[in-house]
């Protein structure tokens, strides 16, 4: 919970982890891997304000009081969504498996919700576990990791038919949310890893699922807002877009608001802090404060109120996995309805 | 470092497809040297162990391409460091391989088409950045859509637009439209030019936003400027500066 000049706040952090990528992790023989992907995720720590930057080691391996103090106690998160991320070829026991976040959050009660994540190549055995996984914790949510790299193939498609196995099985089940993340790696490589048609694909051919594109197609921005705008079942998951750019670059963060304002609007877009990547507090103190920097080039953009950032920041999030938010945190119904209406028949 | 200075005319020759800015300017150029005996070595550095292999196959491949077509380069060594594809790319490069064959298995073709794709983006954004110092000079989507590139005042924005145009093989001189649709190169009618000119400003946004990531990223993991660096940084549009 966050207040500020008068506003309150519910915060949700719709994409967060608890990761082990310390080399008591890594796997033999593929130690470059595990040591080149926890790296790459350091240096977008870098991108954060100094002061909120650890050590390579801390960053590695951080405890379960580290992470209940950064998001909760110093973050105003009041619901976080763990998205578990595997890579099984990497780190031993995962990078943040179901098992791992669950086995944490279990001992902070209403504190999260644990999204769990499947991968078509690992066939019947994967959707038995899937199965398992939401019996045993409630998951209402999916995150899925298109790079990953499974026996030799580096990646896949929502498109594929073994993809649409799951997400049939995903609707049977009862989860609503799929997290979708773009990688680099792909089959075959010689087609953009990035690209975002097989989710376009994918959301019409299943309306009853939302599918949560993270750091907004990131480095696909235009090509995912351009098919969110067709799909009314498609949301910008604001990782990477806060943590990576509202402190590196003010002026870039705002055109890239602006553009998701326009195109998705306030509506369909959730904040997540990507803990351990960066932490919640700055992020969440400085998107309150955050406006468009005094120039007419921002003029043509849609502005974005309090209300707007409550959205955001929690009530967005709170909707799509039906988390019960406090009276006072709320707004008045009309404040609910979509925004960019008008903004999307541009493109009917 | 001795005879570097044409090799790096070189390199500012060579781009990232997704990024459309030279490797130079970008600080992807870790080092370059060329002997008195003509044997040029050129190393290279991306923002991340990840970096799409593909994107990256293309800029050691034209990075090797540039170099070997110099006057007096007898032979090129091109090698990409710090990346989990390094092996597969450096070899399938100096062995002139070809992509399919570099990543044989993995890969159902060469990289053409995904190259073509990017420099249509690059036409779009490009558009957008092009219209973005016309609009603050008080042009709306209608007086946009009615002018040639003509019509455009000088300036490195344009340039770069009419060159990429060129390499598509769009109409790129001074009656051209300055909005055109960059698959067909047919002018975009009033009608749909405020659809037009959002995509490309939406276009030029994301990789102005994703250049920004990857130089941060870059300075994060190396603290070195690389040849040419700043000096080729003047030249792009959008660019702000660091905090």
């Amino acid at each position: 919970m966050y207040e500020k000049d008068g506003q309150k706040y519910f915060v949700v952090d719709g994409h967060m982890h608890y990761w082990n990528a310390a080399p008591d992790n890594w796997v033999p023989g593929a130690e470059q891997y595990a040591k080149g992907w926890i790296e790459c995720f350091y240096a977008y720590m870098g991108l954060g304000p100094p002061e909120t930057h650890w050590t390579l080691e801390h960053f590695q391996k951080y405890s379960e009081d580290d992470l209940m103090t950064d998001v909760f106690g110093n973050g105003h998160v009041d619901v976080a969504v763990f998205q578990p991320t595997y890579l099984l070829e990497w780190y031993k026991e995962g990078f943040n498996t179901t098992e791992r976040n669950a086995t944490m959050g279990e001992r902070h009660p209403g504190k999260f919700v644990y999204n769990t994540r499947w991968d078509p190549r690992d066939g019947d055995v994967g959707l038995e576990t899937l199965r398992r996984n939401v019996e045993r914790y409630g998951s209402r949510g999916c995150k899925l990791y298109t790079a990953e790299w499974n026996n030799g193939s580096r990646g896949w498609k929502l498109t594929e038919p073994g993809a649409y196995r799951y997400l049939e099985a995903c609707q049977e089940l009862g989860i609503k949310n799929i997290h979708v993340h773009k990688g680099p790696t792909i089959w075959p490589l010689d087609k953009d890893a990035f690209d975002v048609s097989d989710v376009d694909r994918a959301a019409t051919d299943f309306p009853g699922l939302n599918f949560i594109v993270e750091h907004v197609g990131l480095p696909r921005i235009e090509d995912f807002c351009f098919m969110a705008t067709q799909e009314p079942n498609v949301y910008a998951g604001l990782a990477v877009v806060i943590g990576g750019l509202m402190h590196a670059r003010p002026r870039f963060f705002a055109r890239v608001m602006g553009e998701l304002l326009f195109w998705l609007g306030e509506d369909k877009l959730l904040f997540g802090s990507d803990y351990a990547i960066w932490e919640p507090q700055w992020q969440v103190e400085g998107f309150v404060d955050w406006d468009y920097p005094e120039s007419d080039e921002y003029s043509d953009y849609p502005r974005l109120s309090a209300a707007g950032k409550r959205k955001i920041l929690g009530l967005n999030a709170a909707r799509l996995y039906d988390i019960e938010v406090p009276p006072e945190y709320r707004l008045p119904a009309k404040a609910g309805t979509p925004a960019a209406q008008d903004d999307a028949q541009l493109v009917d | 470092m001795s005879g570097a200075t044409p090799l790096l005319a070189a390199l500012d020759t060579v781009r990232d497809p997704e990024l459309d800015e030279p490797i130079t300017a970008l600080g992807f150029v870790a080092a370059c040297a060329l002997s008195s005996d003509g044997d040029a070595e050129v190393r290279l550095r991306l923002p991340t162990y990840f970096c799409a292999p593909n994107f990256a196959y293309l800029m050691v491949a034209d990075a090797y391409d540039a170099v070997t077509a110099l006057p007096g380069v007898r032979s090129a060594r091109v090698v990409l460091e710090d990346h989990f594809a390094a092996d597969a790319i450096n070899g399938g490069v100096a062995a002139q391989t070809g992509f399919a064959r570099s990543f044989a298995g993995e890969a159902a073709g060469e990289l053409d088409d995904l190259r073509r794709d990017f420099l249509r983006k690059a036409v779009l954004a490009g558009t957008g950045q092009v219209c973005r110092a016309l609009r603050a000079s008080g042009a709306d989507d209608a007086t946009l859509a009615s002018l040639t590139l003509g019509d455009v005042p000088p300036g490195p924005a344009l340039d770069r637009l009419r060159q990429r145009r060129t390499e598509l093989g769009l109409p790129a001189g001074d009656e051209a439209p300055l909005l055109v649709d960059p698959v067909t190169g047919q002018g975009v009618g009033p009608d749909a030019a405020a659809l037009h000119l959002r995509r490309a400003r939406l276009t030029a946004v994301s990789i102005e936003a994703n250049g920004s990531i990857c130089r941060d990223m870059l300075r994060h993991r190396y603290d070195t400027s690389g040849p040419h660096e700043q000096a080729q940084r003047q030249q792009v549009p959008g660019e702000e500066e660091l905090r």
